[in-house]
């Protein structure tokens, strides 16, 4: 955002325009990525109720979890953690003796590396 | 109507935090935000003090926040919403403005609530404001780089209350603010946690709806401070609970209620040793810090459980 | 139609806080502003205002409760003393940076230690620096008459800055004095309705009030404040212009009194400047020409007019009831402000410093008498024999 004058803005700090801080993009922020898995989502909902970034999109109309807002997501990996789907893959895995990886695609939300770094 | 307490109606109502502010990754303060402007319906009105919750939303030119707020000191939370809700009622009266049901909410951490901002909340309350104050409780001043508060555990390291060679953290156990608040006789008064966001939401509409001040004291999982992975700040606050480190309960018109009692009472070392600021408790010549701080949760607790007769 | 009732300078200024009727006001008692609080008290529990008054628990949630109270667009006044400011101090300067019209009124006292409920000007000094418009008012009348253009002042679009309206603590909020009071419907008619412009309450465009600056717009903010003081600057003389034309009684930059013809003269503010009107005259009748400036505006400071005012003059003694320990020559702030404005003006005028009345010592007609005979002696001789005098003070 271009640096503006003292003319130009509003007087005692006040800020005029209500969540503009949705022009700031703290996606960069990311290590890890939340992607949606194989598992069906139930769209119950969690990832919304616990998502501290407002980043988990929701079609109200159909009742349903529509993905991931990843200009924004911080990649906390709240989402994937608190998922009622997820424990039910992670749970029957464990029982086969198996020790699920977090961006294994079975997974109803998964956790994947962000882009490596460039050298 | 309001609203069903169901996520799928709740996501339905337009989010009154927007995303783009600057607080950590996983971070508990913004979940319990969101959670409580979710459960009401009516419009609101924030004083937020100084602190992670302040800062990071409203780091000029940009806002995060989608309603009416403001920020005036570190410890003066509510004396700010008192002056906002006065304005509104005597504009009313007058006629100056119409009746909106407006909820008028403060937010402060535990930093501006326990400490530096306790005597301006106890007058607020006294003077019969009707307002919902929520402590977001992370246990230290986070802001500005993990200083100990009066609400750090025991045991605790913080950067002023170090584990250092010869004293091992935070030597004093925390203040019981939530009871402290009862004992002002208001209304409402409740402790919640996020990780039990239905147990959060409808204390929020009792808060809200009481008709005179109203107290959440609200765990607020840190990873920065707690040293814990950013994923795990739900699991994390809930053994707090489970461990009855943070009982859920209420007090409602002078009522004690219990409102969550873990199936099982975990050991409160379940919970110290997720997180990297005990790591030093474990040593062996520090493990009587555990000991310690266990029998001061469960005498807290017996006694939480008499007043609620759950005894 | 107005009236004269016999009103001490606080009741005085209680009053004109009833005629005003804000929608809030948030106090807490100190000595000597209590009476004002009190007695506004008592129109609040007789109905006779609609006032919310916030009966807080420290000056500090005093401030905080009217910037709340201001930000919401409510009419906001208060009132305090010494320790009761320095406590509010933090949030005197929020007040100023957020724009917030709110209207003090500030019964001088001096700053503790030891504590000492008199009056001297210490406490209106720490603030000078806050962006608050302050006035100085000579007795209960002018205080009374300051408060109700305080509001005008404050509120005006090009100015939004808290006002602070001073009086000498007991001198003169406590002494009866007879004080023209206006009409209710006369005075409400002046103060009109307050507009706020971008008022919290207003649910359909939320706003955000006290985001955090980084060193990339806070220095754009505090230039704001500074283009609101040049304005405020224009805007006291234009209230005070409307103030005449209805009331009947013309306030200025500040009030010259003799001074035209004086070959000295006597920079002092509030009280003592009555008593240094008597001295005036008594020495005017022994034929000396003398005269005295009374500061009524300190913020912002009137430089260019007062040099103007002093220029012909021969020697000019500023009394300041207040000091600034290791400032130049420990003098006292108004002497430091109006040396400056002198040099930068051109005034090639001697100027001496008197502190006087430090917690509450009296100071007496014929201690003001010497200040003049000193002046008339720097005039005949062109030098300044000490800077600065700490009056009757016990050696």
């Amino acid at each position: 955002m271009e640096l503006k004058g003292w003319r130009d803005i509003p007087i005692g700090g006040m800020i005029l325009e209500a969540g503009n801080a949705v022009e700031y993009l703290t996606g960069g922020w990311r290590a890890f990525r939340p992607v949606h898995g194989e598992a069906e989502c139930i769209h119950c909902m969690q990832c919304w109720l616990f998502c501290p970034d407002s980043s988990i999109l929701v079609d109200p109309e159909n009742e349903k979890m529509a993905g991931f807002d990843l200009e924004h997501c911080k990649g906390c990996g709240i989402c994937a953690s608190i998922c009622p789907v997820n424990a039910k893959v992670i749970k029957k895995a464990k029982k086969a003796g198996e020790e699920l990886a977090r961006n294994d695609t079975r997974l109803c939300i998964r956790m994947v590396e962000e882009g490596k770094f460039k050298e | 109507m309001a609203t069903k307490l169901t996520p799928k109606e709740l996501s339905k109502r337009p989010e009154r935090l927007s995303p783009g502010h600057r607080l950590c990754a996983g971070c508990g303060a913004t979940i319990i935000v969101r959670q409580i402007l979710a459960a009401i319906d009516d419009p609101v009105v924030i004083a937020n003090a100084t602190g992670c919750l302040e800062v990071g939303t409203t780091i000029y030119p940009y806002t995060a926040w989608r309603v009416p707020w403001i920020h005036n000191a570190f410890e003066n939370a509510a004396s700010t919403i008192s002056g906002v809700e006065a304005a509104y009622r005597s504009m009313v009266k007058q006629g100056k403005i119409p009746e909106q049901n407006v909820k008028f909410l403060a937010f402060a951490g535990d930093g501006g609530t326990y400490d530096i901002g306790i005597q301006a909340l106890s007058g607020a309350v006294e003077r019969g404001h009707q307002f919902l104050y929520v402590c977001y409780d992370n246990g230290a001043y986070m802001n500005t780089g993990i200083q100990r508060s009066s609400a750090t555990p025991y045991g605790a390291h913080t950067t002023t209350s170090p584990a250092g060679k010869v004293i091992p953290g935070k030597q004093q156990f925390r203040k019981d603010l939530t009871a402290i608040m009862a004992a002002h006789h208001i209304p409402y008064v409740a402790q919640a946690a996020p990780s039990q966001w239905r147990d959060l939401m409808k204390k929020t509409r009792k808060a809200v709806n009481c008709g005179g001040p109203a107290f959440m004291n609200v765990l607020s999982s840190c990873n920065r401070g707690w040293r814990h992975g950013t994923n795990e700040t739900i699991e994390i606050t809930q053994l707090a609970v489970d461990t009855c480190y943070w009982p859920l309960y209420e007090v409602e018109n002078g009522e004690w209620r219990l409102t969550y009692k873990p199936k099982k009472k975990r050991p409160v070392e379940e919970w110290l040793k997720r997180q990297g600021r005990f790591r030093h408790v474990f040593k062996p010549e520090n493990r009587h810090m555990i000991d310690k701080l266990q029998a001061e949760v469960d005498r807290r607790w017996e006694q939480l459980l008499k007043l609620c007769g759950e005894a | 139609m107005s009236k004269f009732e016999a009103l001490a300078g606080n009741e005085a200024v209680a009053t004109a806080m009833r005629q005003i009727n804000p929608d809030v006001m948030a106090a807490y008692p100190i000595t000597p502003q209590t009476s004002t609080v009190q007695k506004f008290a008592d129109f609040v529990s007789d109905g006779l205002v609609d006032t919310d008054f916030v009966t807080v628990e420290s000056e500090h949630s005093a401030m905080s409760a009217c910037v709340g109270a201001s930000a919401a667009g409510a009419r906001v006044m208060t009132a305090t003393s010494a320790n009761g400011l320095a406590l509010m101090w933090e949030i005197v300067y929020i007040a100023a940076s957020n724009r917030c019209p709110i209207a003090m009124s500030l019964v001088n006292r001096a700053l503790s230690a030891p504590i000492n409920i008199h009056c001297d000007h210490s406490d209106v000094m720490g603030i000078r620096d806050s962006g608050w418009i302050i006035l100085f008012s000579e007795n209960g009348q002018e205080a009374y008459d300051n408060i109700i253009q305080a509001i005008r002042i404050g509120e005006h679009p090009d100015v939004l800055l808290p006002v602070a309206v001073c009086q000498d603590g007991f001198i003169t909020s406590h002494s009866l004095e007879r004080v023209e009071i206006f009409d209710d419907a006369d005075v409400k008619a002046f103060v009109g309705e307050y507009k706020p412009q971008w008022p919290l309450l207003d649910l359909e465009h939320p706003k955000t009030y006290g985001p955090l600056d980084f060193y990339d717009y806070y220095y754009e903010h505090k230039r704001q404040q500074v283009e609101a003081m040049e304005h405020a600057h224009r805007v006291v003389l234009e209230v005070a212009d409307e103030f005449n034309r209805k009331f009947n009684r013309n306030y200025g930059l500040f009030e010259p009194y003799k001074l035209d013809d004086a070959e000295v003269g006597v920079i002092v503010a509030n009280s003592a400047a009555g008593t240094a009107k008597v001295v005036v005259d008594k020495l005017r009748d022994e034929g000396l020409k003398v005269g005295l400036l009374k500061p009524r505006l300190f913020r912002p400071f009137p430089a260019k007019e007062l040099s103007d005012a002093l220029r012909h003059l021969k020697a000019v003694m500023v009394m300041d009831r207040s000091a600034s320990f290791g400032a130049m020559d420990n003098a006292g702030p108004l002497f430091l402000e109006l040396v400056a404005a002198l040099a930068l003006h051109g005034v090639q005028v001697p100027v001496a410093d008197y502190v006087y009345g430090l917690g509450g010592r009296d100071i007496l007609p014929r201690e003001i008498e010497q200040v003049y005979h000193d002046a008339l002696k720097v005039a005949e001789t062109g030098q300044v024999e000490r800077m600065v005098t700490y009056l009757s003070v016990r050696e």
